[in-house]
């Protein structure tokens, strides 16, 4: 199996494919900061699959008796105000997560690549203008954007989403552009345009491809930086709403007790913290594997 | 034929110097375009946000339950039944004239609010930011020239946590801990309020406005608000400027000419600040700035935890009362003032490297 995957001289593309795929696992296999990423990564998944088998207790069942308990062998992480069981909310909260990372990531990465692909492949005036556009948006603070966004949309994970990509954007288009304007000239790329390829097809079947293993790498790296605006536009109530358990909202619902029930806004804090960092892990990890120039410079 | 190049050789050097004066005027001019089209870029997306993303701005002010013909007039007194380019021009025309309406929350027009909310920040985003540098550059130097030392390891855990934890999170943690837990710090806002108002607000900063005052009390107490909250948004630009720091310093040392000092018997303290750091430090204004820069938008969070009477907290309370007004004013200023340092830090780094000037 494993030389079949390993051929120097594979018989199909689909073996070629999942040769490059096991090449890069088993390189990112040797880095143990990316397993530890990885693995938190898979956990997070798994967590968010399996969420009713691995949460003891409802995420939005009220046990009134049962409020603000500090952390115990009935309830790991304690209960809030409302009798609810951190534990389980948290649990419940990978999906929220997840949801929102996956979300922008699909949103975002899309239209940069698209954007800067063409940038990159047309040049001249549209180069300039779209790249304008782009630079405008990267210089703007994006945090500050995203909140600016959300008030004029109203409050909502949805929305929370659309304002977080809109100012994801800019990056990939930068990523996209630098790397098109390398193989523009390239001679597999006038092949295709000789054989009569539009230029659509020669960004969507030649150029944006190529792209893929730096988009990916930025992806993953930003991941964290994502988690955080989420959990911020959370917190300040303008992301999930109640009774959603949204881990920054859960934070924001346990400020008022952090003086004297202090697990209530931390624990969720560690679940936004170990999420970051196995993204921050894996994104590096990923980073040395395909991309060995840029790894270097750090 | 003759025997005197001269000539032609003057004009040679003339046409470039001339070439160079022209190609820096170019430079400036092209600055200068790229800055204002950045500057009318932002007032386009404040714009967009405030006039085209809400559903119906006119129901907003009026409410659901007015007649057509209310409606009708509120519209036209808004000037909304006009070209929405036109409607872009006197939006830019009113924000030039420092009019960002009036914010539905205070009652008083926006620009007054900031300005009466931005020295707030300013401090304790400027104390942030001291604290990075006095403490990031000495961190990164040292462990670039002791690679793998605890510092080393230090810096590299701390610009993994600087890129992971929660900022508003964090405050509250450090809230829990050095208020409550070891009454180290003194609580939320920015002074008790049995010194409030006593001295004269002549910048608005608490700590020079005490001191001009000669009240050490006050100066003393306004620090102690100061220190949790600068010192949490400290941390995330140490994190950052150590982390590069650490990595320009590698970077340098790598050279032969660091060798080459080594060799010719230079002490290892000399050749480390004088040989290594000194070509650094313009690449290091850039990081500052814009470590500084993103400071003023990590405010929001802090100063949302920590009840901070500045444009943060202003931002964050018109938010969550949907005051369209004072948040569009707040992202103008904050998004300004951000690209404004980071265009300074440009320039200063044109200026100073001559490989940029270019």
């Amino acid at each position: 199996m494993i030389d079949w995957l390993l051929d120097d001289s594979p018989s199909s593309r689909l073996q070629a494919y999942l040769g490059r795929a096991w090449r890069v696992f088993a390189a990112l296999l040797r880095n143990p900061l990316a397993v530890v990423g990885g693995f938190i990564i898979l956990v997070l998944i798994v967590m968010a699959i399996f969420a009713p088998l691995l949460a003891p207790y409802s995420p939005i069942g009220q046990d009134l008796a049962n409020r603000l308990m500090p952390p115990s062998a009935a309830h790991w992480m304690g209960t809030d105000e409302l009798g609810r069981d951190i534990y389980s909310r948290v649990v419940y909260g990978a999906r929220i997560t997840l949801m929102i990372v996956t979300m922008v990531a699909v949103i975002a990465a899309p239209i940069g690549l698209i954007v800067g692909a063409i940038s990159g492949y047309f040049g001249g005036w549209t180069d300039r203008v779209l790249m304008g556009v782009t630079d405008i948006f990267l210089s703007m603070p994006k945090l500050i954007l995203a909140l600016a966004f959300v008030a004029a949309l109203g409050p909502g994970i949805e929305n929370a989403i659309i304002a977080i990509a809109i100012t994801a954007w800019p990056a990939y288009a930068r990523i996209a552009r630098a790397e098109t304007i390398t193989f523009r000239d390239a001679e597999f790329i006038a092949a295709v345009r000789l054989q009569g390829a539009s230029s659509a097809r020669v960004i969507l079947r030649h150029v944006l491809p190529l792209c893929a293993s730096s988009t990916i790498i930025r992806v993953t790296l930003d991941m964290a930086g994502i988690i955080l605006t989420a959990a911020g536009l959370g917190f300040l109530g303008l992301g999930a709403q109640p009774p959603l358990p949204e881990w920054g909202a859960m934070i924001s619902r346990g400020r008022n007790f952090i003086l004297d029930q202090w697990w209530v806004a931390t624990m969720p804090g560690f679940a936004i913290i170990l999420v970051s960092l196995g993204f921050c892990f894996l994104g590096d990890g990923l980073r040395d594997v395909l991309d060995p120039k840029q790894g270097d410079k750090q | 034929m003759s025997f005197e190049p001269s000539e032609s050789a003057t004009d040679a050097r003339e046409g470039l110097l001339t070439s160079q004066l022209l190609g820096s005027a170019a430079a400036v001019l092209r600055f200068c375009v790229v800055t204002a089209a950045t500057f009318l870029g932002l007032l386009a997306i404040t714009f967009f946000i405030g006039r085209v993303v809400p559903i119906d701005p006119v129901l907003a002010v009026v409410g659901d339950r007015a007649s057509n013909e209310v409606y009708e007039a509120a519209r036209q007194a808004m000037g909304l039944d006009r070209p929405l380019i036109i409607q872009f021009f006197s939006y830019v025309g009113d924000v030039f004239t420092g009019n960002l309406g009036t914010s539905i929350s205070t009652g008083r027009p926006v620009t007054e609010d900031l300005a009466r909310f931005f020295p707030a920040t300013l401090e304790m985003a400027t104390i942030g930011i001291l604290i990075g540098v006095l403490l990031g550059v000495p961190m990164g130097v040292l462990a670039a020239t002791r690679q793998g030392s605890w510092v080393d390891q230090l810096i590299r855990v701390l610009g993994l946590l600087g890129y992971s934890v929660p900022a508003f999170w964090l405050g509250l943690v450090g809230l829990a801990v050095f208020y409550a837990g070891l009454g180290w710090v003194a609580g939320p806002g920015r002074i008790d309020i049995f010194y409030d108002g006593i001295v004269d607000p002549v910048t608005g900063l608490y700590l020079i406005d005490s001191l001009v005052a000669g009240e050490w009390d006050i100066f003393w107490n306004a620090l102690d608000h100061l220190m949790l909250p600068a010192s949490i948004l400290g941390f995330f630009s140490l994190a950052y400027i150590a982390r590069m720091t650490r990595s320009f310093m590698l970077d340098q040392l790598g050279h032969e000419y660091v060798t080459t000092a080594r060799v010719k018997g230079v002490p290892e303290r000399r050749v480390i600040w004088r040989h290594a750091f000194y070509p650094i430090r313009i690449q290091l204004i850039t990081v500052i700035g814009l470590s500084y820069a993103a400071l003023l938008e990590g405010s929001v969070m802090i100063e949302t935890v920590f009840s901070w009477p500045g444009i943060g907290n202003y931002l964050t309370n018109a938010l969550l009362n949907a005051d369209m007004n004072a948040v569009l004013g707040a992202t103008l200023v904050i998004g300004a003032v951000f690209i404004l340092i980071n265009k300074i830090s440009d320039v200063l780094y044109r200026i100073l490297d001559p490989r940029a000037r270019k």
